[in-house]
């Protein structure tokens, strides 16, 4: 049984047609990565199954429809990564992170949430995990762009869900914290969890994803391994750009070369 | 240790106590002070009926409504403006500054004018907070879609410049001047020769209100995340934002009703106490109750006691200190505004 199905998904919002009759499942232990240009639905899809954006069609986690499912029990199970950099306090980063314990507090009657053993633990592995520990007790308003997004991928990474959706998570990282990010990503799905990643770095979608779902104007272009999606055609009918693909250490690279025109799908 | 230890419930706790202290402490003082001064002693004694029975008289009767009403007023600002800087993630939201206190001065104002009192005295109250309700609403309607400052104050200056022109309309077609000069110097705030009357007018609204604002403080804190974040993380919103909407009206609301407007409270409050509870948006609703509390005492005892010809009104005092805290405020956040 697929971890995460999603069955012929259509979503429409402001009267224009945003993804059109997609279907996917992806796996326990799955990277599953989102590419595509800009405006092809790949924010759309992941705040579809995060239940943020009202949609048609199925979307069932473990077997179980997401839309049937209470608020808390999806959120111990469904963690959200959002695009861009919204916290508004300057909250410690300890703090931050202990947010994505709320899943599992009592109701406010009940100690008004002092954290349990498990989740002091899972703050602290998160904590670890992103290498942000030595940060606990900073602003969250007064790191770095790469340690900001670091300290909220801990966030959602304390909720120990299942499954992760994560909107862009490394875009605003320099090359090597990139690389830690994507590994820890992989390390997540490697202990059983899926991810379901939105990606613009090819590269990087190419060497950390099991498989990459190709989207453009809210349809399905392709579906499967990197290598099979990732072709020069689908690149340049898609991106409009040619580029420079090749493999090292048997894992492969794309690097976008030059633009191609006329960019073609551009309806 | 780590902070989640440090920061734990026991953090908030001391804070609240302390304010808490602080504001029983100068509670005592406020009873000493008005037309006859009275020491410690003579106010413990009235207090508890073992003095003189003119003690008891003024301390009970007079004065004791004064503290319990700069209590309920301090309590209902301070909690208003902490949450609804949470809700709207901006910290220049204050029920006065928002024309929240306005428009319910505006519906207690149409109350007088039409002369329903008559009917209940419930009235009263119950309009202001209707019409704190719809411009609670209106301001949060204005406002989601991308609450920088600048919309936010905007949003507040229509509505209260709107307020303010329905309120002067019913001032300037009101039949009986004399009647119109009282409604005037009421709306300018003061919580002076009040009665237990009163007190009992607004306080279950007050009490009500605290309690659903209370109970959205760990969503708050979530919510610090953004919207999107913060439903994932199984923040029910609309619940979150009915509890706060609702909770300012009625707290807002029914203070106005009795007291008139009284603003800058919750813009100053919340501002000075956010360091103190580590800056996270639910904890601060508790401490800022208490904490505006304290500063409405406070600026009532201060009034009593400089020597201004008249009586200067409780709304005068904390405006002439909350307008230059406010252009501060604005001031370090300007490059933001624009």
């Amino acid at each position: 049984m697929s971890r995460l199905r999603i069955d012929r998904l259509a979503v429409r919002l402001g009267g224009k047609t945003r993804l059109r009759d997609l279907s996917l499942a992806v796996d326990a232990g799955e990277l599953f990565g989102l590419i595509g240009p800009n405006g092809a639905g790949k924010s759309t899809l992941v705040k579809a199954a995060a239940q943020l954006l009202p949609y048609q069609g199925r979307i069932r986690l473990d077997g179980q429809d997401l839309a049937g499912l209470e608020a808390p029990e999806r959120a111990r199970r469904i963690a959200y990564l959002s695009q861009g950099d919204v916290v508004q306090w300057p909250i410690t980063v300890e703090d931050l992170v202990a947010l994505g314990r709320h899943p599992y507090r009592g109701s406010w009657w009940r100690g008004a949430g002092a954290p349990s053993a498990e989740d002091r633990a899972a703050v602290e592995a998160a904590l670890q995990a992103t290498d942000i520990a030595h940060l606990r007790q900073r602003k969250v308003t007064e790191l770095s762009g790469g340690e900001r997004a670091r300290a909220r991928l801990a966030r959602v990474l304390a909720v120990q869900a299942p499954l992760i959706l994560a909107d862009e998570p490394v875009a605003a990282l320099d090359p090597r914290h990139q690389l830690q990010v994507m590994r820890l990503l992989r390390q997540h799905c490697d202990r059983g969890g899926s991810l379901i990643l939105v990606l613009h770095d090819l590269t990087l979608a190419s060497r950390f994803c099991d498989r990459l779902l190709l989207l453009h104007q809210g349809e399905r272009i392709a579906l499967g391994a990197p290598a099979e999606v990732l072709t020069a055609e689908s690149l340049r009918s898609v991106y409009g750009i040619r580029a420079v693909t090749g493999a090292h250490d048997g894992q492969g690279y794309v690097l976008p070369w030059a633009c191609e025109s006329p960019a073609s799908g551009g309806a | 240790m780590t902070s989640m230890d440090g920061a734990s419930p026991r953090g908030p706790l001391t804070l609240n106590l302390l304010l808490l202290g602080l504001l029983l402490a100068l509670s005592l003082v406020s009873l000493r002070f008005g037309s006859a001064p009275l020491s410690l002693g003579e106010v413990v004694g009235g207090l508890l009926g073992t003095g003189p029975e003119e003690h008891r008289l003024i301390v009970q009767q007079i004065r004791l409504p004064r503290v319990a009403l700069a209590w309920l007023v301090g309590l209902a600002l301070g909690a208003s403006g902490a949450a609804l800087q949470g809700l709207l993630r901006n910290p220049l939201a204050e029920p006065g500054l928002l024309g929240i206190s306005s428009s319910a001065g505006l519906g207690a104002v149409l109350v007088l004018y039409f002369g329903v009192t008559a009917i209940s005295l419930w009235i009263l109250p119950a309009a202001a907070m209707a019409f704190a309700l719809v411009a609670t609403l209106l301001l949060y309607a204005l406002t989601r879609a991308g609450s920088n400052n600048l919309t936010l104050i905007l949003a507040g200056v229509a509505l209260s410049s709107l307020a303010g022109a329905l309120t002067s309309l019913a001032l300037n077609l009101a039949p009986d001047p004399g009647g119109v000069q009282d409604i005037v110097l009421w709306l300018l705030g003061s919580i002076s020769d009040l009665s237990f009357e009163e007190v009992r007018l607004c306080l279950p609204f007050v009490l009500l209100g605290l309690g659903l604002l209370l109970m959205a403080a760990p969503a708050l804190d979530v919510l610090s995340l953004g919207e999107a974040e913060a439903a994932t993380l199984g923040v029910d919103l609309r619940r979150l934002r009915g509890l706060i909407i609702f909770g300012s009206a009625l707290s807002v609301g029914a203070t106005v009703a009795v007291t008139g407007t009284i603003g800058f409270v919750g813009l100053v409050v919340p501002h000075l106490l956010r360091r103190f509870v580590a800056y996270r948006p639910g904890r601060l609703l508790l401490a800022s109750a208490l904490g505006g509390a304290l500063l409405v005492l406070a600026a009532d005892i201060a009034l009593r006691l400089l020597d201004t010809p008249r009586e200067l009104m409780l709304g005068v005092v904390t405006a002439l200190v909350g307008a230059p805290f406010f252009l501060g405020l604005v001031l370090r956040s300007r490059r933001d505004l624009l």
